[in-house]
């Protein structure tokens, strides 16, 4: 082929180190913010991009509050408990369906169907309140426990697996659960790793339920806590004594961003590479 | 793009065995579908039984079944009522911006980077852009607003600099380019992988001959990237267009306070603001009802569409 031609790989440069610049800098102000010194800040003007004299303090101070440190408590607990639940029920359905089975052409088309439809917010909330789940964390869980998404990835990762090792092990008397216990799912290590992670992410994430199903502060995840302390500046006292007070410092409110953001970070390398993997066959065979 | 995986030919398909014989030979994947079934009827399907409420008068001290029916009462009110006149068009505005100004995004980007030479400055590249996507929407708008707010990192640059501030993150006229940018940041990197498969599928041989042939970068581009990309900007326009009245309800909930409810209600904080807080269940469900109906017809004539074109759209299957 031809050489590049220069202007058009001066723009692409241009292009990308912008993106990369737009993504990776508020990251970093907000962590170096969140450990630099009150002097500093203010110093600063607000923010600071790499901090002199870095402390904990900050982080101290959210981890005594025992509403922040409970909302991380509550926000773990949706996470991971959500997170099993949720691969129970998303492996069990995807390995029923990846197989013709008795009924289930019409439990696929019952699955399709949310993809495409949503119920809406009202019935959605008439629905949590008459399973008595308001102000419960089960809200918090129960409705996500099985998305459509997920379900198409993993079944169509099942029927990946070569009938003939289904068909051996049938043929050596193992029943279904056997075969998906002993058979399948060591087989598919990978892509359950990656639906664990969008499940995981989509709980820890998860804004939207909690504004809906949650009124009780005690109850409140970690995105909550974000909202009425970094978003609309209320301090934590405040919310809690219903009284007006200054607004937290700005190292409190980066501290708060920093570890609402910690997890996502933490996990995000170690799952990057199934990524596309999972998203292509999740579209294209949907 | 990878080949669908064949059916598996599987013993259990013998024809017509009887049903007795055949739940006994199935009945635990029965079992294994149990839990799924259950979440479906209880978060899906119920609740969209549920919707009948947009027909009736309900309020909380009815059960559903007591409350008495209106008929079209509610869609009648709805149409009158002018905050949500005001929600659908401010839907309709944003959603139009979301679809010409954001929906190419994912497009270029693919482009730019399947271009990339150098893999190890992609792969990096790659990590950086998929990121924001895996951030709740709380922390993308806390992160703009620490950017851009009032008192935000670039403001505080502007005006330690003797310039005046700019109010990116208040001022209601800019709002629907504000969100396309908050959408933009977070998942054009996302959006941008399904069309990257597409492009690594396209035969590298076209591009020789083509090259060969006196076609010159633009000609190919247009001749031999775009309708090899074209199935997928179609199938991922028609999902679009089905969604396209949830502009998202978390962006503009969170942002409400700081640009005013007029600029900021759409349809499903007007949902969330008339049932929820409001009280008057009846007319949330029924404008989250027609939002539902429209979304939903949208797919279909956009389906219809793709198919005289010729395209495969969603639900015909791949070409094969």
């Amino acid at each position: 082929m031809e050489k590049p031609s220069v202007p058009l790989t001066f723009a692409k440069a241009f292009v990308i180190t912008a993106i990369s610049i737009s993504i990776v800098v508020p990251l970093l102000v907000v962590v170096s913010t969140s450990l630099a010194s009150a002097e500093q800040i203010r110093d600063a003007g607000g923010y600071v991009l790499f901090p002199t004299d870095p402390t904990l303090e900050a982080y101290r101070t959210i981890f005594s509050s025992p509403l922040v440190f409970r909302s991380l408590g509550v926000s773990a607990f949706v996470t991971v408990v959500g997170t099993l639940l949720a691969l129970f029920v998303t492996i069990c359905m995807a390995y029923a369906l990846s197989r013709p089975v008795l009924g289930g052409k019409f439990m696929l088309m019952a699955v399709i169907l949310t993809l495409f439809f949503s119920p809406g917010l009202i019935p959605m909330f008439l629905m949590v309140k008459q399973l008595g789940l308001l102000n419960s964390i089960w809200s918090l869980i129960l409705p996500t426990v099985f998305v459509g998404f997920n379900f198409i990835v993993m079944r169509s990762f099942f029927m990946g697996i070569p009938s003939e090792l289904i068909e051996a092990a049938r043929i050596d008397g193992a029943s279904d659960f056997r075969i998906l216990r002993t058979v399948v799912l060591p087989l598919s290590k990978a892509v359950i790793a990656v639906i664990g992670l969008f499940y995981a992410v989509g709980f820890w994430n998860a804004f939207f339920n909690a504004m809906l199903y949650i009124s009780d502060q005690s109850l409140w995840p970690i995105q909550m806590i974000l909202r009425s302390y970094v978003i609309q500046g209320s301090s934590l006292t405040a919310d809690q004594l219903g009284v007006q007070q200054a607004p937290p410092p700005q190292s409190i409110k980066m501290a708060v961003v920093v570890v609402a953001l910690a997890p996502i970070i933490t996990v995000y390398p170690f799952l990057q590479k199934y990524f596309s993997k999972g998203v292509i066959t999740g579209a294209i065979k949907g | 793009m990878d080949a669908p995986a064949p059916e598996p030919l599987d013993a259990r398909r013998r024809p017509r065995a009887s049903l007795r014989s055949r739940l006994r030979r199935d009945w635990q994947m029965l079992v294994l579908m149990i839990p799924g079934a259950l979440a479906l009827l209880l978060f899906f399907y119920i609740p969209i039984l549920g919707n009948v409420i947009a027909f009736q008068d309900y309020y909380p001290y009815y059960s559903i079944w007591e409350a008495p029916f209106v008929g079209l009462e509610k869609f009648v009110e709805l149409v009158q009522d002018d905050r949500f006149l005001l929600s659908l068009r401010n839907t309709l505005v944003y959603a139009a911006f979301q679809l010409v100004l954001f929906f190419p995004l994912p497009i270029l980007l693919a482009l730019i980077v399947d271009s990339m030479v150098s893999p190890r400055l992609r792969k990096a590249f790659q990590s950086i852009v998929y990121l924001p996507h895996f951030l709740s929407w709380v922390l993308v708008i806390a992160l703009f607003q620490q950017m851009l707010g009032g008192a935000g990192f670039i403001n505080q640059f502007l005006v330690s600099h003797g310039w005046d501030p700019i109010p990116f993150m208040t001022n209601s006229d800019t709002f629907a380019l504000l969100i396309v940018g908050e959408i933009a940041w977070k998942d054009t990197g996302w959006g941008m992988i399904i069309f990257l498969a597409a492009l690594a599928s396209i035969d590298p041989s076209l591009y020789e001959s083509a090259a060969a042939d006196g076609a010159g970068r633009f000609r190919r581009a247009w001749h031999i990237t775009l309708p090899g990309m074209r199935p997928v900007i179609v199938l991922l326009l028609i999902l679009n267009l089905g969604n396209i009245l949830t502009v998202g309800f978390e962006q503009f909930i969170l942002q409400r306070d700081a640009v005013g409810a007029d600029t900021a209600e759409v349809l499903d904080t007007y949902s969330y603001y008339t049932g929820v807080i409001g009280g008057d269940w009846s007319m949330g469900a029924a404008a989250g009802l027609a939002k539902g109906i429209v979304g939903t017809v949208l797919v279909l004539i956009a389906n219809k569409i793709a198919h005289m074109l010729g395209e495969d759209g969603i639900y015909r299957g791949r070409p094969q």
